[in-house]
């Protein structure tokens, strides 16, 4: 990694009729980052991702991506990055070779570095042997890498990846994880969306979104430890709701919400609320199963910057 | 234009189109299915016309002249009547399209006083049959008078040639014997080129949109001119492709003759082609559905193609406002040109009006077509 910054968004404002879709987004990403943006579906990511790649004219404020700006220079900017869309993309009528060679033709990839680079996707898609496949008969993780293998084939200096792992199995998701941090080792700048907490933790750096708005930024560590305003505590409980709202009352309980079948609480720091909560609580008539701290979570440092509900309550695309 | 993107571009359109079956219905059995149809259907001869005669004397000479429809290819005598109301009905009922009625007294006034009537009835509800029948009516009555004309001549002493003082002679070019098929098959070309492209054409961006993989195609460094001849290209082939095989089927199977130049047929096919790819492709790029857009196509190119371009309904015959507006039917220079190569024998020199038309049509079309895409979700 280098500190010269790849991407340079200042502002960046997308308006669609009334409905702002990005409000104000400024952020910079250094060469070889994984930088991730974080939030719920409908938050501004995908929005963000494609007024990067020039498909969407921001309504105001600048983006560059390798030093061309996104709105002005967008042809320059196409040849030196690789898009991964949120739905499916490739076509399903080509097999999947004829897929790599279509979007090889399209980079202009030539000569030797064209077989090079198709052998290599197959290889690294896992795809050896069913290259003649119609791509529409492959299955999830077998697609969503071979359009990972299409949108590197020219090896782009920037990667957008707009929610890659919606629809795919863990051991694919994981797969797929170990290719991207092998592409930014080679120096390979990678901007992905995700809703998925997991996936988050393996960014170098993150942007929690929320509503068009940039609400914290930072390695997934910073953004735990700064978003959660003293100690956090996993409540088992019952009844949950009445526990719910009980324990919002309680003395020295800042924030409280669901998460599962139990309770995060978070209480300002110096009390000792394992044996203070479980007494207040008996005077309201729930019942305390478990009580324990528990190191945060990013859903926890989302659920405390925004008030909103948590993330892994919306069902994956 | 980067050649290689737009070759990537081409190459993949036309194996999407190798593995669509609807697409390959298309371009294989349209063109045949089109070409019969209109081959065998829109004849506008009018043969063997069914013809109900009321004899109303039944005498030899009334027997002479039923006997001559008889004889002509165009008439049927199917049925002899011996009532008026019997040949209204037959005329009411469709049985016949004309009916003949000869007077009691025919062959009495026609010694006497030299000349009488027979009366004809048309059912004109098809008007160009009717035309056609009474035409044809005309002359059978007309060479029975005249043969008649000729015996009271010759009985009566006179010389027989100086009946016909002055006679016209017609000898008709390129459709020698007035088949209508000939004047129809070349223009069906048009008409297999223009439901052909339109379909296609009208199918490329939309399906892209459709699909979602259009966003991917605009990220990319592909341009949209390339996106659009990169599709298009294709289809042109594939055009003149279908262009042969339905000069070779009008040839082959209804010995429609060809008389005109290779070059001629294929480089007017091209310019044809140009136009309908690039309005298909236009309203692909506008309506963004391959269901809207193949409906539209067909509208804009294969109503004025078969109504307004001369291909069955001789633009000569049209009301003078409608003639007008011939004149921007882009078909029409294209019908006009495939009857003259066909039929007058023309090359490209011969051409030049239609040609001209052509171009200006081409160059318009293409140059809106090329703004029409822009790469954007927009």
């Amino acid at each position: 990694m280098n500190d010269v910054p790849s991407i340079v968004v200042d502002q960046l404002v997308k308006r669609f009729g009334a409905f702002t879709a990005v409000n104000q987004v400024s952020f910079e990403i250094r060469s070889g980052e994984i930088f991730g943006l974080l939030g719920p579906n409908g938050s501004g990511k995908s929005t963000i991702i494609r007024m990067l790649c020039g498909l969407l004219t921001p309504s105001s404020g600048s983006a560059t991506v390798v030093g061309f700006d996104v709105a002005r220079q967008a042809e320059d900017v196409r040849r030196h990055i690789g898009y991964m869309s949120q739905k499916f993309s490739l076509y399903n009528d080509l097999t999947a070779i004829e897929n790599l060679q279509f979007f090889a033709g399209l980079y202009g990839v030539k000569g030797r570095a064209l077989d090079e680079r198709i052998a290599w996707a197959i290889k690294m898609s896992g795809l050896a042997g069913s290259e003649q496949l119609l791509t529409g008969e492959l299955s999830g993780g077998w697609k969503q890498r071979l359009a990972l293998g299409c949108a590197v084939l020219h090896r782009p200096r920037v990667l957008f990846l707009d929610e890659p792992t919606a629809g795919v199995d863990p051991l694919s998701r994981r797969q797929f994880w170990e290719l991207i941090h092998q592409m930014s080792r080679e120096g390979v700048t990678i901007l992905v969306t995700t809703h998925y907490m997991d996936e988050a933790e393996y960014c170098n750096r993150l942007a929690l979104i929320d509503e068009g708005r940039i609400v914290e930024m930072g390695t997934p560590t910073e953004i735990k430890q700064t978003a959660v305003k003293g100690d956090l505590l996993l409540i088992e409980c019952s009844p949950l709701g009445g526990g719910l709202a009980a324990i919002k009352q309680a003395p020295g309980v800042i924030d409280a919400s669901v998460f599962g079948a139990a309770l995060h609480v978070v209480v300002s720091a110096g009390r000792d609320p394992v044996t203070e909560l479980p007494a207040f609580l008996a005077g309201h008539d729930v019942r305390v199963g478990r009580i324990e701290p528990i190191s945060p979570s990013l859903e926890d440092a989302f659920v405390s910057l925004t008030g909103s509900r948590a993330l892994s309550s919306e069902p994956p695309q | 234009m980067n050649l290689r993107r737009t070759a990537a571009m081409s190459r993949k359109e036309f194996t999407q189109i190798r593995r669509d079956p609807h697409s390959l219905i298309i371009v294989l059995f349209l063109p045949l299915i089109q070409i019969l149809l209109l081959g065998y259907g829109a004849r506008l001869d009018a043969n063997h016309i069914p013809v109900y005669v009321l004899d109303q004397e039944g005498s030899q000479d009334s027997q002479a002249l039923l006997k001559a429809f008889q004889a002509s290819p165009y008439f049927d005598v199917i049925k002899a009547v011996n009532n008026y109301h019997a040949l209204v009905r037959a005329i009411d009922a469709d049985q016949c399209k004309l009916g003949i009625v000869i007077p009691w007294n025919f062959s009495e006034r026609l010694d006497d006083a030299g000349r009488t009537s027979v009366q004809a009835i048309v059912d004109g509800t098809d008007d160009n049959s009717a035309q056609l029948a009474e035409g044809y009516a005309q002359a059978v009555v007309a060479t029975y008078a005249s043969n008649v004309q000729l015996e009271w001549f010759g009985r009566h002493g006179l010389a027989q040639d100086a009946s016909n003082p002055l006679s016209v002679d017609y000898r008709t070019w390129f459709n020698e014997d007035l088949e209508s098929k000939n004047f129809i098959i070349p223009g069906t070309v048009a008409l297999v080129m223009a439901l052909m492209g339109a379909l296609l054409s009208s199918l490329t961006i939309a399906r892209e949109w459709e699909r979602g993989t259009m966003e991917q195609l605009i990220a990319s460094p592909v341009t949209a001119l390339e996106i659009m001849v990169g599709k298009l290209v294709p289809y042109v082939g594939i055009g003149l492709l279908d262009a042969a095989l339905c000069a070779v089927f009008a040839v082959g199977w209804f010995g429609v003759p060809f008389r005109g130049g290779l070059g001629a047929f294929f480089f007017t096919t091209i310019l044809f082609l140009i136009v309908i790819l690039g309005i298909g492709y236009m309203i692909s790029v506008a309506t963004k559905s391959q269901l809207g857009a193949s409906q539209y196509a067909v509208l804009v190119t294969l109503l004025p193609t078969s109504m307004l371009s001369g291909f069955a309904f001789p633009i000569d015959q049209m009301p003078a406002p409608i003639r007008a507006i011939t004149y921007l039917v882009y078909s029409r220079y294209y019908v006009s040109a495939l009857k003259r190569i066909f039929l007058g024998g023309a090359g490209i020199n011969d051409l030049v009006p239609e040609i001209v038309a052509m171009t200006i049509y081409a160059l318009v079309i293409g140059f809106f077509a090329t703004r029409a895409f822009h790469k954007s979700l927009q």
